[in-house]
């Protein structure tokens, strides 16, 4: 089990040196350079420019200070456009913003897309069971981008129920949520009541209901843990579906997450805020995967490395 | 008597011999949704291919008439010819809806033809050589998997201008793991059957090995998946232009339109949310119940 662990931790720490040095690479070999604008600047000032920056160095030390500093000091340097921000101030303004959503979206999506699942295998052919399968059917075709505007039109407009964006309290986090958690939440529903439908039939749960044990805890003892195994595999995807489904949330509900400082910057070109905001999003994707994988292992006595 | 009819018929049939594909099409066209899925695809497909020759207007000039009254004047009608009505600068949006699908429908097929290609020979080298080859190609694919690639799409798409090959070449290009995972598992049990073995012992060369014994026999697979990804190719530019990166104006796409009515929903101008909405949701079903349908038809086992 720790072998397994540090070997996860071992892929883990060269995925993000990788995604660090090609995302470097590409912003170094893209056409024009930061300062590159309609106004030609003086080749005296671009090199002092270039010099503030530190990108006339050679392209291995550019490299080997920006890794260094994001290690050492998670520090991402200056915005290339806005002069007197750091890429660490432009991101920890939304940060805390996009967590706080992501993480209700996700607890959402899975405490409700698992209950969904189980009820529906349960009453496996209920009309229960036939509203989830439609729902999930339905949910397919509903990402985030969809809902926001359809959820906006119902509550906001016609009912008047809720504000329509912004971030001042729990009310203008409802669609929000809503909206990022809903295509998740049908996937896992539909994905826990298959697996669920596969382990009730298999024998140990004969086993278990011969020995007389009440349902609920035939249910919940010794069917929801080997349930739960593709579920847990789909966590992974489901986190990074989140992550980017997020930059919509921050554009369509004006919920000023981190999402919109991604946007903002590949429309002015912010080289720098862009990759920030890209490793970040990496850094977390490649921790949460290393859980995930920990975890399942930890679940699923058979994984052995 | 009726029912004894069909038993014999039944029966007669696997006598005069049905091959692989005609038994997978039988079953796929016995399936309603998938029949349902193939039905609104052919529309879909009917509407982008043909649609233009309905229009009254083309999807570039402005209706000056309605222009500055979208709210009130530019509703769907008959009347005026613009039967999904305009959007907010008064172009018709019958003819960038057609113009819409087109460009997605493009996005999807382009796509998901890229990530196949990629995916199968990525798969089908990593099963084929095993070994040290096989484990060295497949972590890296599970390092690949990692990476949130909408963000590295967005990055090239701004960095190299967003230009609309770029958007065809990337979302291809960021989604063949999946599919040469899958390969990867079929290539590794086709590869000890004996007609591998015999090409082998006649002195075949693995990449002809590789092209023409296993990807044929892979075929129906990667039919399935192929038309699974699709619609994921579809959902992954609609978000792009959904932001503004993807698509550029004058031309348009579905993830583009969407964007458009849902920015202007507050003025009362539904029908600029509603037609594009309508036609991305029919596409996606399509997509999916159709790709339900081929793998429940050509992958028996799997029922």
């Amino acid at each position: 089990m720790i072998a397994y662990t540090l070997k996860r931790i071992a892929i883990a720490i060269p995925t993000l040196l990788v995604l660090i040095v090609i995302s470097f690479l590409l912003m170094h070999a893209a056409p024009g350079g930061p300062f590159t604008s309609e106004r030609e600047l003086p080749p005296q000032v671009l090199a002092n420019l270039n010099a503030k920056y530190g990108l006339d160095d050679p392209l291995w030390k550019q490299i080997g200070t920006y890794v260094w500093n994001i290690v050492t000091g998670f520090d991402f340097g200056p915005s290339f456009v806005y002069k007197d921000r750091t890429v660490n101030e432009i991101i920890g303004a939304g940060f805390p913003i996009t967590l706080t959503y992501g993480l209700l979206s996700f607890v959402v999506a899975v405490t409700v897309g698992v209950s969904l699942g189980v009820a529906a295998a349960v009453r496996h052919n209920s009309a229960l069971d036939y509203a989830a399968v439609g729902l999930s059917i339905g949910a397919q075709v509903l990402p985030n981008f969809v809902m926001a505007p359809i959820l906006v039109l119902v509550f906001t407009l016609w009912l008047g129920w809720l504000p329509g964006g912004g971030w001042q309290g729990p009310e203008t986090w409802i669609m929000p949520v809503i909206a990022l958690s809903t295509s998740f939440m049908a996937s896992i529903a539909r994905i826990t009541r298959s697996s669920m439908l596969e382990v009730l039939g298999s024998n140990h749960i004969r086993a278990a209901r011969a020995k007389g044990l009440p349902e609920h805890r035939v249910i919940l003892r010794h069917a929801l843990k080997p349930a739960m195994l593709p579920v847990i595999s789909y966590l992974g995807p489901a986190f990074v579906g989140m992550i980017t489904g997020s930059v919509v949330i921050d554009i369509y509900f004006s919920t000023g997450g981190i999402g919109k400082a991604f946007v903002d910057s590949a429309l002015n070109r912010d080289y720098a805020v862009m990759m920030g905001v890209t490793i970040l999003m990496g850094a977390l994707t490649i921790t949460f995967n290393l859980v995930v994988d920990i975890l399942y292992g930890w679940i699923d006595p058979k994984i052995r490395y | 008597m009726v029912a004894t009819a069909e038993q014999t018929a039944e029966q007669a049939a696997p006598a005069a011999g049905r091959s692989l594909w005609a038994d997978a099409r039988r079953r796929f066209f016995r399936n309603r949704a998938a029949l349902l899925g193939f039905v609104i695809l052919v529309f879909v497909t009917a509407f982008a291919l043909f649609g233009g020759a309905l229009a009254q207007w083309s999807g570039e000039e402005l209706d000056y008439a309605v222009m500055g009254q979208v709210a009130e004047l530019g509703g769907p009608s008959l009347a005026t010819g613009h039967y999904f009505g305009t959007d907010d600068l008064g172009r018709d949006l019958y003819a960038r809806t057609v113009q819409g699908t087109q460009i997605s429908l493009a996005v999807g097929v382009i796509g998901a033809l890229i990530a196949c290609v990629v995916g199968t020979l990525y798969g089908a080298t990593a099963g084929y050589f095993g070994g040290r080859t096989d484990s060295v190609m497949m972590r890296l694919v599970d390092i690949f998997m990692a990476v949130p690639y909408m963000f590295i799409l967005i990055l090239l798409l701004v960095m190299y201008g967003r230009s609309i090959t770029i958007l065809f070449i990337g979302v291809g290009l960021i989604s063949w793991m999946e599919m040469a995972r899958i390969v990867r598992g079929q290539t590794l049990s086709l590869k000890g059957r004996e007609f591998v073995e015999a090409a082998r012992a006649t002195g075949v060369s693995a990449p002809v090995i590789i092209a023409r014994h296993i990807v044929p026999n892979l075929l129906g697979v990667i039919a399935v998946y192929a038309t699974l990804l699709v619609p994921l190719m579809i959902l992954t530019e609609s978000f792009i232009s959904f932001l503004g990166l993807g698509v550029q104006e004058p031309m348009t796409s579905l993830g583009a339109l969407i964007s458009e009515g849902a920015g202007t929903i507050a003025y009362g101008t539904t029908w600029q949310l509603g037609f594009p909405l309508l036609f991305f949701c029919l596409t996606l079903f399509g997509f999916f119940f159709v790709g339900d349908g081929l793998r429940d038809a050509l992958d028996p086992k799997d029922r």
